[in-house]
């Protein structure tokens, strides 16, 4: 009984298979010849005549058509396939039937002059990579691209007269409110106020220029003015005054000198030393003689000149 | 004329590259085709050429200008001209006008002429005529070849080579499965040829392959075979020439026999004949008794040794 069952049950699988492969089997006298780089079929079959005549032109063309077509299929099925991108993609091999090219094949150029000389010598070509890896320009892209992100998604971007979110002075805030304000299409000139704000001083003109023809009389007291200065014999330049300024910042130039020093040296802030005193002391006082005063001014004049030169 | 467009040399980076893409390669580039058609062509030779190549590009030119000029300009090497013609037969009684539609196609070889067929247009049916959704544009058709003719006569073998060369598309390594849509059947039969284009369905068959089923799309045409200007076999022959470089390297050393049996050679150094060692035959080994032996014993080792090293 199991040995019945068992046959029957074979038999009953060899028939499934046999139908299975029947849906893509086809019977041909002469199997057809395949160029499956070229997705080509070539059936030499002879065509029966009188079945095509008798049947409807179309239909005959058509089963024709679909059995030779499932024989290249099956042809094509039977190539390596692989998965590209989530397409099941078949690798074809290479076109076999012989077909005439466009155009001749390309003549061999004879080598130049150069390329004669390094075969002869032995040169071989060197490739130049033309990029080289550079750290401070990569650097300075990220800063660059974090700084887009930042302004894209709006956050945080250091704004020009607040270089750090944390405590500012007095000073830098309104500096920074001051360039707010001024960075507009017309220079801040018509950017509203708060009610206590005072108006800032020295907007616009840095310089005031009389008008041409205006203040007749002003001009001509002016012009005077300027004559009695020069007819005068008292010097205009009061040497004391230009020696002292000269002295106070040559004596700042060594302080800010010597801080940077200490600074790189211990790190203290020494700052304010007694430069600034032993200076005032020790070179001219105020009020000595004239001639004194003027041989410290031409020395000072002097030594205005040298820093210039500098 | 050749020279003519030799003579001048590239002054521009892009005028050398366009020279360069016209200038002929070790692989080459798709064929491409120039459609045209002729002065008097009628409506049905007009769409006969744009279904067949699904374009608008129709160049309209006089008689006088020549094919091979146009090719140059254009750089193709496939065309395909259409007209039609009126011909006259006269009858001893009456005189009667059968007008055909005739198509020609042909390819070029270095700018000339290499074949050219007549091919007369009996039935034809457009794309917009048959009613089925298309495949896309582009993809690689299959193309199948049916009849004895294909395989036999001479003009129809080259028929068989130029269709080859206009239908099949870009060579490449791969083909999507699920893509393998249009296929293209010509058969040859009773004197004429039939094209048609069908799409091809992939149904479940219970195994990996699939069972095709067809729907015929796209246009479909009766032709006969007129007229043809087939190139001499040494042209032939010529075109068909590949550059060394493409042929496929041989190994050396390797060669197969009638049966398909690989055989190498493998090169030695001078062997010593006297020296070699062959399989030991423990039967004619002296026996350790004899003076003999006492050489042999010395030896016996080694050939184990070496018996070793070679098993």
């Amino acid at each position: 009984m199991a040995a019945c069952s068992v046959e029957a049950l074979l038999a009953k699988a060899e028939q499934e298979e046999a139908e299975k492969l029947k849906s893509i089997s086809v019977q041909k006298e002469l199997d057809l010849e395949f160029d499956i780089g070229n997705l080509l079929a070539c059936d030499k079959n002879r065509i029966d005549l009188r079945e095509f005549r008798e049947q409807k032109k179309e239909d005959f063309l058509r089963s024709l058509a679909r059995d030779n077509t499932q024989l290249l299929i099956n042809e094509i099925w039977k190539q390596p396939t692989e998965r590209v991108q989530e397409a099941i993609v078949v690798k074809l091999p290479d076109p076999a039937t012989p077909l005439p090219r466009e155009k001749p094949p390309p003549k061999a150029k004879p080598p130049t002059k150069w390329e004669q000389f390094a075969k002869l010598k032995g040169i071989q070509k060197k490739k130049k990579t033309n990029l080289v890896w550079d750290e401070t320009r990569v650097a300075k892209n990220e800063y660059n691209r974090l700084k887009n992100i930042a302004r894209a998604q709006k956050g945080k971007v250091p704004v020009m007269g607040l270089a750090t979110s944390t405590q500012q002075s007095k000073e830098e805030l309104s500096l920074a409110v001051s360039v707010a304000k001024t960075s507009t299409a017309s220079a801040g000139r018509f950017q509203d106020r708060l009610p206590k704000e005072k108006a800032p001083k020295n907007m616009g003109k840095k310089r005031k220029f009389e008008p041409l023809i205006g203040d007749f009389s002003n001009e001509r007291h002016k012009q005077l003015e300027l004559l009695k200065l020069m007819d005068g014999k008292k010097p205009k330049l009061d040497i004391t005054k230009a020696v002292n300024k000269q002295m106070r910042e040559e004596d700042r130039e060594e302080a800010a000198a010597k801080y940077k020093k200490r600074a790189g040296k211990k790190g203290r802030k020494g700052g304010n030393m007694s430069g600034k005193g032993k200076g005032k002391g020790g070179k001219g006082g105020k009020g000595k003689g004239g001639k004194a005063g003027g041989g410290g001014g031409g020395g000072g004049g002097k030594r205005r000149g040298k820093p210039g030169k500098h | 004329m050749k020279n003519y467009f030799k003579y001048r040399k590239p002054k521009t980076k892009r005028s050398k590259r366009f020279l360069e893409s016209r200038a002929p390669k070790l692989i080459e580039d798709v064929k491409t085709a120039m459609i045209m058609k002729g002065g008097n062509t009628s409506q049905t030779v007009t769409q006969a050429l744009k279904d067949i190549v699904s374009s608008n590009i129709t160049r309209p030119f006089e008689d006088s200008t020549s094919l091979e000029f146009f090719s140059k300009k254009t750089d193709s090497s496939l065309f395909l001209f259409g007209s039609h013609n009126k011909k006259r037969d006269h009858m001893p009684n009456d005189v009667c006008v059968t007008v055909s539609f005739v198509l020609f196609a042909g390819r070029l070889f270095d700018f000339h002429v290499l074949d050219m067929i007549e091919l007369g247009i009996e039935k034809y049916v457009s794309l917009s005529d048959v009613k089925a959704s298309k495949c896309p544009e582009g993809t690689k058709p299959m193309l199948v070849f049916a009849g004895e003719a294909f395989d036999t006569d001479n003009e129809h073998k080259r028929l068989k080579s130029l269709l080859l060369d206009f239908f099949r598309g870009p060579t490449v390594s791969a083909v999507r499965l699920a893509g393998l849509e249009h296929v293209l059947h010509f058969t040859a039969l009773d004197g004429k040829i039939y094209m048609r284009s069908y799409r091809s369905l992939l149904k479940k068959s219970g195994c990996r392959t699939p069972r095709i089923e067809l729907e015929e799309i796209g246009p479909s045409c009766d032709l006969v075979l007129r007229r043809t200007h087939l190139a001499s076999d040494d042209l032939y022959k010529l075109a068909h020439r590949q550059p060394k470089a493409l042929k496929a390297k041989k190994k050396k050393n390797i060669s197969h026999d009638a049966f398909g049996t690989k055989f190498g050679r493998v090169h030695m150094q001078k062997q010593d004949l006297s020296k070699l060692r062959t399989r030991k035959m423990k039967g004619l080994r002296k026996r350790k008794g004899n003076v003999v032996a006492e050489e042999q014993d010395g030896q016996a080792p080694k050939v184990a040794k070496e018996a070793e090293h070679t098993e």
